[in-house]
């Protein structure tokens, strides 16, 4: 299949002046494993949110699944599901309620909202803790719980901002091991974020590498090596980001800039 | 209906699980009642009003409720702080009907900390007119519950931190609570102070609750009713409106 489940065309978030992202165009296949590289405030995370409904779009267009995820925010919101890069657990409830919650909002009949909570919890060895409230689990078994959810209800595309931030090697491997299963599997488009070349360079069929709000490169992990003339996809991406130290997230530098302007 | 079921469930188990919160709820409410009833009691007597207690006993259940719902609703604040606020955004659900369910737990809180407070009343004084009516009262507080549990999202979907909640606390409940007639009867007070009063939905709730509980009403408590709902729904609309809005 040859159609493509995310459309970005001419792209544009600016944040009073700070432009965040700069008219970018990409599209993603159906059942493609997809890797967003890029430094810190690049504006990976920005470009997420508005594929996902949080935030809207300065200028462009948007297709995801079809749909406009500005005009028609229901029918792109039912299409997908997300990890996000910081926490969106409900602490002061349980692990099997958090999941619940997610499978009720997203209508999935009783008995398979069930059966699929049982085994997601099962499939990330959460399934002996289920009735412990969140506030009790550690880092790695918060962002477990987070995978697991954001795949409870078979979403098509299934987002990922940095997913294994923190995980160890063991968790991200299984992980992996899952995503990829299920993507060959049920076709589920993986659409992902990480600072870990080696990971994008295994998990991805095709990176796209933004810095500075613009997609600079875009193809296989052997193709922008190829392209660059380096052996990882880690110097790649050194060669084509350089290796000056970032800082912050766009939408923190907008913060900054209107502080120091109302000071 | 079901994401209105689930919003609601929610808020009832955060509630219950939180014994500090249930136990610190009941605190304000109890701390005024004996200061003020036992301290003013005499006073009031003595300028011809009768018992105080009887007076100031809705008049706290109502503050209990208002200070319960506008924290709650506001507790919205923390969702996005500490990023549950995300699952919610989201989720293809309608924004009414996540604000409805919100909405409806906290009142049920609300009503609940409400009786629990009316309880407690009976203990120093008060005595309603007619058990019956109890009833009919607690729907009251069910509906200030839903109207300031509104107002409450509303606030929390508009302020992205807590110095916001200070802001709806001192600018909007506070003068709220206090031009409610809750503590002193409204009657004897200048006429600019009735005349504002008169935009204060609390006074509307509070008035109705005097009229179910002992017997004395000054709109009357249909006349009430109809306010604190026509209100309730426009927060309720307001506040899902700026929930559509909210970015992250």
């Amino acid at each position: 299949m040859a159609e493509s489940i995310i459309e970005v065309q001419n792209l544009i978030k600016t944040f009073g002046e700070v432009e965040a992202v700069k008219d970018i165009s990409f599209s993603v296949e159906r059942g493609e494993r997809f890797a967003f590289l890029g430094p810190n405030g690049a504006g990976k995370s920005t470009t997420i949110k508005m594929l996902t409904t949080l935030l809207s779009p300065t200028a462009g267009t948007l297709r995801i699944d079809g749909h406009d995820p500005v005009a028609d925010p229901a029918a792109v919101r039912k299409s997908f599901g997300i990890v996000f890069q910081d926490p969106s657990l409900d602490d002061d409830l349980t692990a099997w309620e958090n999941m619940e919650f997610h499978g009720v909002l997203y209508g999935m009949p009783t008995a398979t909202r069930r059966s699929r909570i049982e085994e997601l919890l099962r499939f990330v060895e959460l399934d002996d803790r289920k009735n412990s409230l969140v506030k009790e689990f550690s880092g790695g078994m918060k962002r477990r719980l987070e995978i697991a959810r954001g795949l409870l209800h078979h979403p098509k595309i299934i987002f990922l901002d940095e997913p294994t931030l923190g995980l160890d090697p063991q968790t991200r491997n299984h992980m992996w091991q899952y995503l990829e299963k299920l993507n060959s599997d049920e076709g589920v488009t993986v659409f992902f974020t990480t600072h870990y070349m080696d990971e994008a360079d295994r998990v991805a069929e095709r990176i796209a590498v933004i810095d500075h709000g613009k997609i600079i490169a875009t193809g296989s992990g052997a193709q922008l090596k190829q392209q660059t003339g380096t052996h990882s996809l880690e110097e790649a991406f050194l060669a084509l980001t350089g290796r000056e130290i970032r800082e912050e997230s766009a939408q923190n530098r907008m913060q900054a800039v209107h502080r120091a302007r109302s000071r | 209906m079901t994401t209105i079921y689930i919003m609601w469930l929610r808020e009832m188990k955060k509630f219950f699980r939180n014994k500090s919160r249930l136990v610190g709820a009941l605190g304000q409410p109890l701390l005024f009642l004996l200061a003020l009833g036992y301290g003013l009691g005499s006073v009031f007597r003595a300028a011809g009003q009768g018992n105080y207690i009887e007076f100031l006993a809705p008049g706290i259940i109502g503050m209990s409720i208002i200070f319960g719902s506008v924290f709650n609703g506001m507790s919205l604040i923390w969702d996005r702080q500490f990023g549950f606020l995300k699952e919610t955004l989201v989720a293809p659900v309608s924004r009414i009907n996540i604000m409805f369910g919100r909405t409806l737990g906290g009142a049920t809180t609300a009503a609940f900390q409400g009786v629990v407070v009316l309880a407690i009343t009976l203990f120093v004084g008060f005595h309603p007119t007619s058990w019956g009516l109890v009833i009919p009262a607690v729907l009251v507080m069910l509906l200030i519950g839903l109207l300031f549990n509104a107002v409450g999202l509303l606030g929390g979907a508009l302020f992205s931190d807590f110095q916001g909640f200070q802001l709806i606390m001192n600018f909007v409940v506070m003068p709220l609570f206090f031009l409610s007639g809750s503590l002193f009867p409204l009657q004897g007070a200048p006429a600019a102070l009735q005349w504002i009063a008169r935009f204060d939905p609390l006074a509307y709730g509070i008035d109705a609750m005097r009229g179910l509980l002992i017997g004395s009403s000054v709109y009357g408590v249909w006349f009430d009713f109809g306010i604190l709902a026509a209100v309730a729904v426009v927060f309720l609309g307001l506040a899902s409106w700026a929930f559509s809005r909210i970015q992250v």
